[in-house]
């Protein structure tokens, strides 16, 4: 027990001796949820959760004498949370539209029954992470109740039924384990053995799948300017990539854009089963109106949530939008903690917590004897003052991920959206995913997506020239590559997040699209190597038709692509033939 | 018995506390019987740390006479606040009398609940055309007016209170207007305005002015959205705020932090600007159990028409969309010169279309905004290599950003445009361009919608 000696905004120091770094306390009569982050001899400094308006020196604090921790089991999916895991639906209830404080509201439903079926028997010696049942949480996803630290030996009890997730479903060496876990946040809770990602996160965006591909298990950053499209990036990851579990923390971003995800996804059906997008999504949702300190946490609540599902074997994909606000909650409690500031005010550890955070991304194999895989993907967007790249938290993010999707604020202007840059943007993990990318699509899938962004690269190039003489001044094979990579910009990366058909393309899709265009390219080539005009190009029936190939629906998109090859090839043809014979 | 340790800035310590709560309302008298209101930022043993809405001119540290309130800054709240003006702080100016409250409201508010929130797509008309065609207004949406000293934005805002309304529907509607440290000349526009159009009677004013306490500001906005909250969702009315000049409020909120010694963020400005901010935009929205709506314009001033700059940079940030001022377009006396390109509404998509304003809407807003971007490249380019270099399409594209700017964007200010009419005037001017050039738009889109020339 303690007492309260000074209230600085969300920060409050107290006398509370006994206390433990890291521990939960509530504060208050009204028994704020805040957290120790800094000892001082007897006194102790504690970042408060809730708005801490009318705290008054002399109150008391109480200690938990736990660290601050999520709760695990059935019930998460579907959810959606505040940054200290609590429901926001159950938070309505009790305190209506707005969000009184010190509302106490349960993390997960402790009434709801659910379906156990034990996996492991009765005399069978398990260890830690090993799956004692399942749960059909939703219809899309099984929940694997896993043995939980600390938890090992034979099982004596184990038994199938309806139970609530307080009640014992196995006895295991004398030990009663529900269906609840506890795990502090702060804690990563590491894979068994981490190894080189292998498989794509597939997500249906072009310019992402093709060009700048990211592994499951892997990161990636996305920073722009506020315009630039960073929320909509992020949503339709969310939406369509074939992870099997979605975490998406909105950090200090819009309430309305909360609400946009509550709205859609319930409406959003899976593309291979058919069932809501919502069944396999956790939302976490701390609006920049809400306090700051829980902002701070709630990435942390996020990855600890995200790891737990990637425990029982889970591709799990966690969006966290935005870490630049995170960082400035970091830099707010680092401020009236009146720590020495390094960087544009940020703290000195901002850089080693970045790092921290997204290695918590991860592919290999979990706890447990099965040696069942799972991954953990981690894709932050970063919000950079007037959209510069050079501010810290860019800079040490870039230092951690492996692939870099840059926002362009021109892009954005001219409608071009995804605005990701293709010349400043990159993936490392193209290496990694070749072998899977030629086994999945084609044989020369890799070689044509390193001949776009060559292609691309000399546009950009030539446009400089473009700039200060006038297109006339290049030649009809520059002029060529110019017109190829228009249609590389318009037909294939420029994709529309809202038109039904045109939102998702499978990997296959996206190859045709692209080997189409880039067969005019070739065809091209061939046709001014024959000296003829450029103007010849454009007369191909099909030109014109490039602008329509993205709406044309993922089944029939094969034997459009065959029609049109083939038509494309019999008029280069014959266009050939004509000068042939002529000469 | 209370002792004042210290004075500086807008800022009071209080020595010899007790009891006294963090953000809780100060009553300061002087010997004079003036009295001033102040707000407590810190507490910390028998210390307060008080800031001073009205300011610290003329407190000594022996005379005063302090009373903690034992809560925060209140707003009474009745239906008779509209029509009416009151000060920064939400006292009468109009020499009418105090209004009978019927209740006081915490002019911090609460954070809505995200799940509680509706969301808003709710076309708004506003009768002007790149607002509805391409940076479309909804109902509970935030969307500021990005400005810069010399530009009309308090015209702009006035035309949109003025034109402002949702198709098909005749529900009550109101505007909340609150100005920080604003002209004389700004505040009386308004005011004038309003009256001249019959909109006063809906309206209720909080003005603080320049020559006004610069902390009293720090209050308007909130007081404003108290005043704004309850009409909406006490009484389910669709508000339209207008807080302007949030820049200035911005320069109150760093001369508080100054004066505290906190680490600055951004060119001095404290860094938690962006929560601050946040917690007075994100007042604005929709609840899925309530009729009424906020929809709020805060209009700023962009330091040295610099977008980059905290107030705008960390603003856009947090509210849905921006609309940009532009100083050349207003050079070649075009108004309102908003500019297109950089302005932005993030819930247009879901407010347009089928059903809410026409099918043809999303296309051929995606289409003016690529062919200007493009025409704007091309004028560009003109500077450089002269127009004798260009090829026809691209001649078609300067003609085309010709006429969008002189037709399209500029209007009277008195002249409201059905959206029928904007779309319409925007086909009109996609006929400039080829149709393989028109690669936003569908066939069947096309068919129907285009004009045949």
């Amino acid at each position: 027990m303690g007492k309260i000696i000074k209230v600085a905004g969300p920060l409050v120091v107290a006398e509370l001796p006994g206390g433990k770094n890291g521990d939960m306390v509530e504060v208050g009569e009204l028994k704020l949820i805040g957290e120790i982050i800094e000892l001082k001899g007897n006194q102790a400094s504690i970042q408060v959760y809730e708005e801490t308006s009318g705290l008054k020196v002399g109150d008391e604090i109480t200690s938990t004498n736990t660290p601050l921790s999520v709760e695990l089991g059935p019930g998460l999916l579907s959810a959606i949370y505040d940054g200290i895991q609590r429901p926001l639906d159950l938070i309505m209830k009790e305190s209506g539209n707005f969000i009184k404080r010190g509302v106490k509201v349960s993390k997960l439903d402790r009434k709801k029954k659910w379906h156990f079926v034990p996996v492991a028997k009765a005399g069978e010696n398990v260890i830690q992470g090993d799956i004692l049942g399942t749960v059909q949480e939703t219809s899309l996803v099984s929940h694997k109740i896993m043995a939980p630290k600390g938890i090992q030996g034979t099982v004596d009890k184990i038994e199938e039924g309806d139970f609530t997730i307080d009640h014992p479903i196995a006895i295991v060496s004398g030990n009663k384990v529900t269906m609840v876990q506890k795990r502090p946040i702060r804690q990563r809770n590491l894979l068994d053995k981490k190894e080189a990602v292998t498989s794509q996160l597939i997500t249906g965006q072009r310019i992402i799948d093709t060009l700048f591909p990211i592994a499951r298990g892997g990161t990636a950053a996305v920073p722009g300017p506020f315009g630039a499209g960073k929320t909509v990036i992020q949503h339709q990851l969310a939406k369509w990539s074939n992870a099997d579990i979605i975490i998406f923390v909105g950090c200090g971003e819009r309430g309305n854009e909360m609400t946009d995800v509550l709205l859609e996804f319930p409406k959003l059906k899976d593309p291979k089963t058919g069932k809501p997008l919502m069944e396999r999504t956790v939302l976490i949702a701390n609006t920049s109106n809400m306090p700051i300190a829980a902002r701070e946490a709630s990435v942390n609540t996020g990855a600890t949530i995200a790891e737990y599902f990637r425990d029982m074997g889970y591709h799990v994909a966690l969006m966290a939008d935005s870490t630049s606000r995170w960082a400035e909650a970091l830099r707010e409690m680092s401020g009236r903690l009146e720590e020495m500031p390094g960087e544009e005010g940020y703290p000195a550890y901002l850089a080693s917590r970045l790092a921290a955070f997204y290695e918590r991304a991860g592919y290999g194999e979990c706890h447990g004897k099965d040696q069942r895989k799972g991954s953990l993907t981690i894709i932050g967007s970063v919000s950079p003052p007037g959209g510069d790249l050079s501010e810290p938290v860019v800079q040490n993010t870039l230092r951690v991920v492996k692939v870099f999707w840059g926002l362009d604020y021109k892009l954005a202007h001219a409608r071009h959206f995804p605005a990701i840059n293709w010349i400043m943007s990159y993936s490392l993990y193209v290496e990694n995913l070749s072998p899977f990318l030629i086994n999945e699509v084609a044989d020369d899938f890799v070689k044509l997506r390193e001949e776009t962004l060559a292609l691309l690269s000399k546009e950009d190039a030539l446009d400089e020239i473009v700039r200060l003489v006038g297109l006339e001044a290049l030649s009809e094979q520059e002029q060529l590559v110019l017109l190829v990579s228009k249609s590389v910009r318009e037909d294939f990366l420029y994709q529309s997040a809202f038109d039904p058909i045109d939102q998702y393309s499978t990997l296959k899709k996206q190859y045709y699209i692209l080997k189409l265009i880039i067969s005019i390219f070739h065809n091209g080539k061939k046709i001014l190597a024959q000296g003829l005009p450029l103007e010849e190009i454009k007369k191909i029936t099909f030109y014109e038709e490039l602008g329509k190939v993205r709406f044309v629906p993922e089944n029939e998109m094969e034997e459009y692509y065959k029609t049109a090859k083939s038509k494309i090839d019999e008029e280069v043809k014959s266009l050939l033939g004509a000068v042939s014979q002529n000469v | 018995m209370y002792e004042i340790k210290e004075i500086s800035g807008p800022l009071v310590l209080v020595g010899g506390c007790s009891g006294v709560g963090f953000d809780e309302l100060v009553l300061i008298e002087l010997k004079n019987q003036e009295k001033r209101n102040g707000r407590v930022l810190e507490v910390h043993n028998d210390l307060a740390l008080v800031q001073v809405f009205e300011g610290t001119q003329g407190l000594d540290t022996k005379s005063l006479k302090i009373t903690f309130r034992g809560k925060g800054l209140e707003l009474g709240v009745s239906p008779d606040l509209l029509g009416r003006i009151f000060s920064g702080l939400g006292k009468p100016i109009d020499n009418a009398p105090e209004i009978i409250p019927e209740k006081k409201a915490d002019i911090n508010g609460a954070t809505i609940n995200p799940y509680a929130r509706n969301y808003p797509n709710d076309f708004i008309q506003t009768g002007i055309s790149t607002i509805d065609g391409l940076i479309t207004l909804t109902r509970g949406q935030k969307l500021p007016i990005f400005s810069a000293s010399g530009l009309p934005h308090s015209r702009i805002a006035a035309q949109i209170a003025r034109q402002a309304h949702v198709k098909n529907k005749s529900d009550s509607f109101a505007v909340v207007f609150g100005a920080m440290g604003i002209t004389f000349e700004e505040a009386d526009f308004f005011i004038t305005n309003f009256k001249k159009t019959g909109a006063i009677e809906n309206t209720t004013m909080f003005i603080n002015l320049a020559s006004d306490p610069a902390i009293e500001r720090i209050a308007t906005p909130r007081v404003a959205l108290t005043c704004a909250e309850y009409l909406a969702f006490d009484l389910n009315m669709h508000v339209l705020v207008i807080l302007t000049d949030m820049t200035n409020y911005c320069e109150s909120l760093r001369e508080v932090s100054a004066a505290r010694f906190e680490v600055p963020g951004r060119r001095g400005y404290p860094g938690y600007l962006y929560t601050d901010l946040a917690t007075i935009y994100e007042r604005a929205g929709r609840l899925k159990d309530k009729e009424g709506s906020i929809t709020l314009i805060p209009v700023l001033t962009m330091p040295g028409d610099d977008k980059t700059h905290p107030i705008p940079d960390l603003t856009g940030y947090i509210t849905e969309g921006q609309i940009i001022l532009d100083r050349s377009l207003e050079r070649k006396g075009i108004y309102p010169p908003i500019d297109p390109l950089p302005s932005l509404s993030r819930l247009r998509d879901k407010a347009i279309g089928i059903g809410k304003t026409r099918e043809d809407h999303p296309s051929v807003a995606n289409q003016l905004f690529a062919a200007y971007a493009k025409g704007r490249e091309v004028r560009e380019l003109v500077v450089v290599i002269g127009e004798g270099a260009l090829s026809e399409t691209d001649k078609k594209y300067m003609e085309f950003a010709e006429q969008f700017e002189m037709r399209f964007i500029e209007q009277g200010e008195e002249e409201n445009r059905s959206i029928v009419d904007t779309l319409n005037l925007g086909w009109e001017l996609l006929s400039i361009l080829p149709r393989t050039e028109l690669k936003r738009i569908k066939d069947e889109i096309f068919q129907k919608y285009a004009k045949k020339s």
